[in-house]
């Protein structure tokens, strides 16, 4: 080969490798955006979700997602929000896919929250039996702080919505529910409910994902 | 061995007229050995990991502490051996260069020694090894599901241990089967936790009390331990595992077995309404492998009978007699 040919592969192979290092480290280093909710320090935090069951857009179309509403109202995609220390969190979720019995019943127990409950549009709860009506789509979990709320399905026969951010013209529950934010730190929260459509054991994609059925709560003095 | 001064072969191991550096080295060795070894075992030794909360973890500081009182004088051997040959047969500095010879291409005295020495000492570590893996309770490892030791105590609290991406919950069969993220075990008594798993492998790490086993879909892997300590302790996964594999711990605590009582059935009463949802109790679940959701459905057991499953109601009772 000519030296000018054997340049050029030269080149081209390490354009290659450079780009493949920086893709990595693009991959590697990059989160879905915090939602900062300590603007007001001292005063309750309201975090706002929802879950749907295909966030419907990019190369993941069919993958089930959590959303968060920044405080301006805007539905973002990323399961990372950021709260003062020692504060109320009261959080509410749309709950906008369909459900099934538990792998675990135990996660359909609420713990962990303010009194130990949550509401069900409306309703108190304490616990779901995930064997009966829609059973259970989603939960939103905290092992570290002991949270555990399970998320109700919602008939899967509906005219469930197909792609993220979902309006309350589709069927849904709301779910609502308070605790109090611990100490300085970083604290993951996630979905128990293997909910991973077409992966094994339903435990693959985004349930391996943050910014999709995983979270990180931010917690700062 | 090497003639490392290569001075006119006057103080090299080996030679005749050098017998009187090798009882110099066996002393040193002996004398430091004999100072080293019991310093060890008496000072540090009681503070070797995993400590002594329960008998399998005193078990296993027991068997570390021997490991190093072993390993010690054959650490110190080749400390004291290279010491002495850097001091007493180095090259000086204006003397010849260090050559070779027959002594640097062989000496059977010494090889057969060191080869003796050290396959006593492995036979020796074999057998010691093997005994404490073998003796009643075994060692704090999961046994798979038909152990071939248990513990020598006849009363058992069986505790289940669910493994799932990414906590681990506990069943009590012998409290109504009730299910928590709490684990709280009596001091005192044996307890014979049951590891499986709802997805993939996790590993059941309770550090603090010497016990480690493999949580396998589908399996039920048993391991043995009798706290003998009140405190908490942690329980991590050891198996990497997904994602948050690194946040897969919780704490559990050793209690007084009144505390115990009295915890397990304010829990199983405080738990009853979701008790009565949970799958009939079984030692292994099989998930649906279908992708999402799917329940888990016990194997082989129908339906449970703590009695006829297990043989005791209670910490306490008597196992049947097999």
């Amino acid at each position: 080969m000519p030296k000018v040919g054997r340049l050029a592969v030269t080149i081209a192979l390490l354009a290659a490798v450079a780009g493949g290092l920086a893709f990595a480290g693009v991959s590697l280093t990059s989160q879905p955006t915090t939602v900062d909710y300590t603007s007001l320090p001292g005063q309750p935090v309201n975090v706002t979700m929802e879950t749907v069951g295909a966030y419907g857009h990019g190369i993941h179309q069919t993958w089930v997602s959590y959303m968060t509403r920044s405080p301006d109202g805007q539905w973002l995609h990323t399961t990372i929000w950021q709260v003062p220390a020692h504060t109320r969190v009261n959080v509410t979720i749309y709950q906008y896919d369909s459900g099934s019995p538990l792998r675990n019943q135990q996660i359909g127990m609420v713990q962990g929250t303010i009194g130990g409950v949550a509401t069900l549009n409306g309703k108190t709860i304490r616990v779901i039996n995930a064997n009966a009506g829609n059973g259970v789509g989603h939960t939103f979990s905290m092992p570290s702080l002991g949270i555990n709320v399970p998320l109700s399905g919602n008939n899967p026969n509906a005219n469930l919505c197909s792609a993220a951010p979902c309006t309350t013209s589709s069927p849904h529950n709301i779910i609502k529910f308070s605790f109090i934010s611990p100490g300085p730190g970083t604290y993951p929260w996630q979905c128990f409910v293997p909910c991973a459509l077409g992966f094994l054991y339903g435990n693959g994609g985004p349930m391996q994902t943050v910014g999709w059925m995983d979270g990180f709560m931010k917690v700062v003095g | 061995m090497a003639d490392a001064g290569g001075s006119n072969a006057v103080s090299e191991p080996g030679s005749g007229d050098a017998t009187h550096h090798w009882w110099r080295i066996i002393g040193l060795w002996v004398v430091l050995s004999a100072i080293a070894d019991p310093l060890f075992y008496y000072l540090a030794g009681p503070h070797i990991p995993p400590g002594t909360m329960s008998n399998t973890a005193d078990g296993a500081q027991f068997d570390f502490n021997i490991l190093i009182v072993a390993a010690l004088p054959v650490i110190l051997a080749v400390w004291i051996y290279m010491a002495y040959a850097i001091i007493n047969w180095r090259a000086s500095r204006n003397g010849p260069e260090p050559v070779g010879g027959p002594k640097a291409r062989s000496n059977i005295p010494i090889q057969a020694t060191w080869i003796g020495f050290t396959t006593v000492l492995v036979l020796f570590l074999f057998g010691f090894g093997t005994y404490e893996l073998v003796q009643p309770g075994g060692a704090g490892g999961g046994e798979g599901p038909s152990p071939i030791w248990t513990p020598a105590s006849h009363s058992v609290l069986p505790i289940q241990v669910i493994g799932q991406q990414w906590k681990w919950t506990y069943r009590y069969p012998t409290y109504g089967g009730f299910e928590t993220t709490d684990l709280v075990v009596p001091d005192n008594t044996a307890v014979a936790f049951h590891v499986t798993s709802l997805d993939v492998v996790h590993d059941f790490w309770v550090y603090q009390l010497g016990v480690k086993a493999d949580a396998n879909p589908g399996q039920d892997n048993v391991a043995f331990t009798t706290p003998q300590q009140l405190g908490s302790f942690v329980v991590r996964c050891d198996e990497l595992c997904g994602l948050w594999h690194g946040a897969m711990f919780d704490y559990g605590k050793v209690v007084t077995p009144a505390q115990f009582q009295s915890w397990a059935t304010t829990t199983e009463r405080q738990l009853a309404a979701n008790t009565k949802y949970l799958p009939p109790f079984a030692w292994t679940y099989t998930p649906d492998a279908n992708g999402a959701d799917g329940g888990y459905y016990p194997d082989n057991v129908d339906p449970y009978s703590p009695v006829l499953t297990y043989g005791a109601k209670q910490p306490g009772e008597p196992l049947p007699k097999t």
